[in-house]
């Protein structure tokens, strides 16, 4: 590979507090060799004007599901990567939710394997916390990360059982890996599928409070006092979470927390008439718990900003609001709908950029998301302010169930590096 | 220079009964005045006409039910419509079939009116958006049962002159109810003050944004109201642990004499049916033609149905 310089962008790199218009000079390797202003590269570097845009770490997405194994007419590790490069992302974790579940070491290597062969993305995958995902029994912790586990979760799962939990926890101290937990207690959240409230109450679904996830949360908080391991809330959906989180940090309490662009950007009065395509878990909640969010990613209380990619196919989301299958798509989008956050003046540009980039990839101890010198040059390249409409055949995903159908939005990704390479462009 | 003159397809779109909710007072006042001039018709010995000659009408029932089913039956027969009425309890959802293939099967049978009753709230909306003919709501989860509301309101014009002005209590299991819900948008817009009254685990939340007063106390409830309407209380609500059980749902919410008296001395009673006696309401009560519209219920039930499909399949 040729050395590369990418010229006059506006650098924005949250790990080096970075914003300023310059260059950066990509190695015959596919590293960063040098960044900002001044610039010293050869002769024969290959130059990229990208004068009016702005380049960013490729970002780190921390929750997607990719269908392989067993569920590839939703999505498969082509099609996922293909959707993820377009969106800027360049690294992803991935979920254990497949079939069959990620929770042995064979399956780990298959997935590994085939991610090398098929994806042209860099993928960190996830195994399952229990066997099964049935909440009973701990997987293989310490073999599992030896083959290249990131982390652990039960994806839309939560472990109900407290003993097993706090030992799910002791053990994982020990070993220093990531629990990743979905706070939902399943009796309160029994047959729900909305937000409990007015709008539950009129469209007459069985709806679930966020006394739900709250109770959750502070169960784990408390054992996680007792028993410190590297634990990270998956998506917070409301204001209550949020102040028992804001009360354990001021203790002194070391967690991480992430939260879905959806519940960023979206709330329970956009499911309108029975849209299933916003069925989401957790579910979309009021305004003031959205904009409740907002303020938690502010005050740092919310680290991370995930897709929550979930590809449905149409099947199963055609069907009364209670049968339909929960998620939505959304790795491609990321970008664009957290930088609505920054037009619409929300929160500050580095501060989102922050929660798609260096914040997961500490979160998860990957050497990404940052554009230091001598780092693997995954850069995502994008236009502050074009706008766009999202339009769902357009979307690069295998499954085409966005919740964001006809949204208007701006900013957009115009350019993608993975290690040096231009991976995508448009 | 000569354009191209731009064709645009005229889509006929069929109006469709989802629900109270979608309905503005004309419409629903417009389907009363019809209902009302079935009344005689149906009380007569020549009880058919022709207005929906040659239609098709299918019932598609995906729970069971006896009145609301033979009701939409009778009023389709009566206006000399075909009516096919499906029970698809156990036969399509145990295939593994779809409501949207059921649908689409049956849409392809050129129908003109679906009447759906489905146990998923939502259903009935899902289905008018894939088929090319009218559908009617006839009861759909726990979210709208229109025509129950219409026949409701039928019967207290019927007997009260108007609905603007009175008060109306709405009493028993408020969450899992579609015909309190339809009722609350009904009678609201028609002018009637409504309270609710449940015990707290069967009041759903956000209901005083529906435009209700809510109260846990029947004796507060009930205070100078013209109408008391009983709800059904399901026998799987105490397995649920919705309540401790049905001795005490009846000491403190089951509709007696000596309770109905907080109400207005007009006051007149009514169910939605099944009843369930010595539950929700004491048996005597619910016979006692002085003061029980129960019976009348049903039978405007069939006049309310026809001009339903009569307005709605044009």
């Amino acid at each position: 590979m040729k050395e590369k310089i990418l010229t006059n962008v506006r650098i924005i790199d949250p790990s080096q507090k970075m914003d300023e218009i310059g260059d950066v000079v990509i190695d015959e390797k596919g590293k960063i060799k040098s960044i900002g202003k001044k610039s010293d590269t050869s002769e024969s570097a290959e130059k990229i004007d990208l004068k009016g845009l702005v380049a960013i770490p490729g970002l780190v997405d921390m929750k997607a599901f990719v269908g392989e194994p067993g569920f590839e007419y939703k999505e498969n590790f082509r099609t996922l990567s293909q959707a993820a490069l377009a969106g800027g992302v360049t690294s992803i974790v991935t979920m254990p939710n497949t079939k069959p579940v990620i929770d042995n070491v064979s399956m780990v290597d298959f997935i590994i394997r085939r991610g090398r062969d098929k994806a042209k993305v860099n993928l960190f995958p996830c195994a399952s916390i229990t066997r099964q995902m049935e909440g009973n029994q701990m997987t293989e912790f310490g073999l599992l990360k030896a083959r290249g586990i990131i982390g652990f979760s039960d994806v839309n799962k939560t472990i109900q059982n407290s003993e097993l939990m706090s030992r799910i926890m002791n053990y994982a101290s020990d070993i220093d890996v990531l629990i990743m937990q979905h706070a939902e207690d399943y009796e309160l959240a029994k047959n729900s599928c909305i937000n409990q409230g007015e709008v539950a109450t009129r469209l007459g679904l069985q709806g679930v409070s966020d006394i739900a996830e709250k109770i959750i949360i502070e169960r784990d908080l408390s054992l996680l006092s007792e028993f410190p391991c590297r634990y990270h809330i998956n998506q917070i959906s409301s204001k209550n979470s949020l102040n028992v989180i804001k009360k354990n940090k001021s203790n002194g309490i070391k967690f991480s927390t992430g939260v879905s662009i959806n519940n960023l950007s979206l709330n329970q009065n956009d499911i309108g008439e029975f849209r299933t395509f916003l069925k989401l878990s957790p579910p979309l909640r009021s305004e003031e718990d959205r904009l409740s969010l907002i303020e938690g990613i502010k005050n740092d209380l919310i680290n991370v900003i995930v897709s929550d990619h979930i590809p449905e196919d149409e099947e199963s989301k055609r069907l009364p609001f209670a049968q339909a299958a929960t998620g939505s798509i959304g790795i491609e989008t990321l970008l664009s709908l957290s930088l609505e956050l920054y037009h619409n003046e929300s929160l500050p540009l580095e501060k989102i950029i922050k929660c798609l980039t260096i914040n997961p990839a500490k979160i998860l101890k990957i050497d990404k998301g940052s554009l230091k010198e001598g780092s693997d040059a995954d850069i995502c390249i994008f236009d502050l302010e074009k706008p766009w409409v999202v339009k769902a055949e357009e979307l690069k995903s295998k499954s085409k169930n966005t919740a964001i159908e006809n949204r208007k939005l701006q900013g957009k990704v115009k350019m993608t590096l993975l290690q040096g390479e231009v991976v995508y462009s448009n | 220079m000569a354009t191209k003159k731009k064709v645009t397809a005229v889509k006929n779109t069929p109006k469709h009964l989802l629900g109270i909710q979608n309905l503005s007072v004309l419409e629903a006042k417009e389907i009363l005045t019809e209902a009302k001039s079935f009344i005689k018709l149906n009380r007569g010995s020549s009880k058919k006409l022709d207005v929906l000659r040659g239609k098709t009408q299918i019932n598609l029932f995906f729970e069971p039910s006896t009145r609301t089913q033979s009701s939409f039956d009778l009023a389709g027969k009566r206006l000399g419509a075909d009516v096919m009425t499906m029970n698809m309890g156990n036969s399509a959802l145990k295939k593994g079939e779809t409501l949207i293939d059921t649908a689409m099967t049956l849409n392809a049978m050129h129908p003109d009116i679906i009447v759906i009753r489905h146990q998923d709230s939502g259903a009935p909306n899902l289905l008018s958006q894939k088929v090319n003919c009218t559908v009617i709501n006839a009861g759909d989860g726990r979210r709208e049962h229109p025509t129950q509301a219409l026949l409701d309101a039928l019967t207290i014009i019927n007997r009260k002159g108007n609905i603007e002005g009175l008060k109306i209590a709405i009493c028993g299991d408020i969450l899992h109810s579609r015909v309190a819900r339809s009722n609350i948008y009904l009678m609201n817009m028609l002018g009637a003050e409504v309270n609710v009254i449940a015990p707290k685990t069967l009041m759903p939340e956000g209901i005083d944004n529906l435009g209700v007063k809510s109260f846990t106390d029947m004796k507060k409830g009930l205070d100078g109201c013209d109408i008391v309407m009983m709800l059904r209380l399901q026998n799987e609500r105490m397995q649920g642990s919705f309540l401790p059980s049905k001795r005490e749902y009846y000491e403190f919410f089951g509709l007696t004499p000596e309770k109905l008296k907080f109400a207005k001395k007009d006051a007149l009673l009514m169910h939605p049916g099944p009843m369930n006696r010595g539950v929700e309401i004491d048996t005597k009560l619910a016979d006692d033609i002085n003061v029980s519209l129960v019976k009348e219920q049903v039978e405007l039930g069939v006049a309310v149905r026809m001009a339903c499909l009569k307005l709605y399949c044009k």
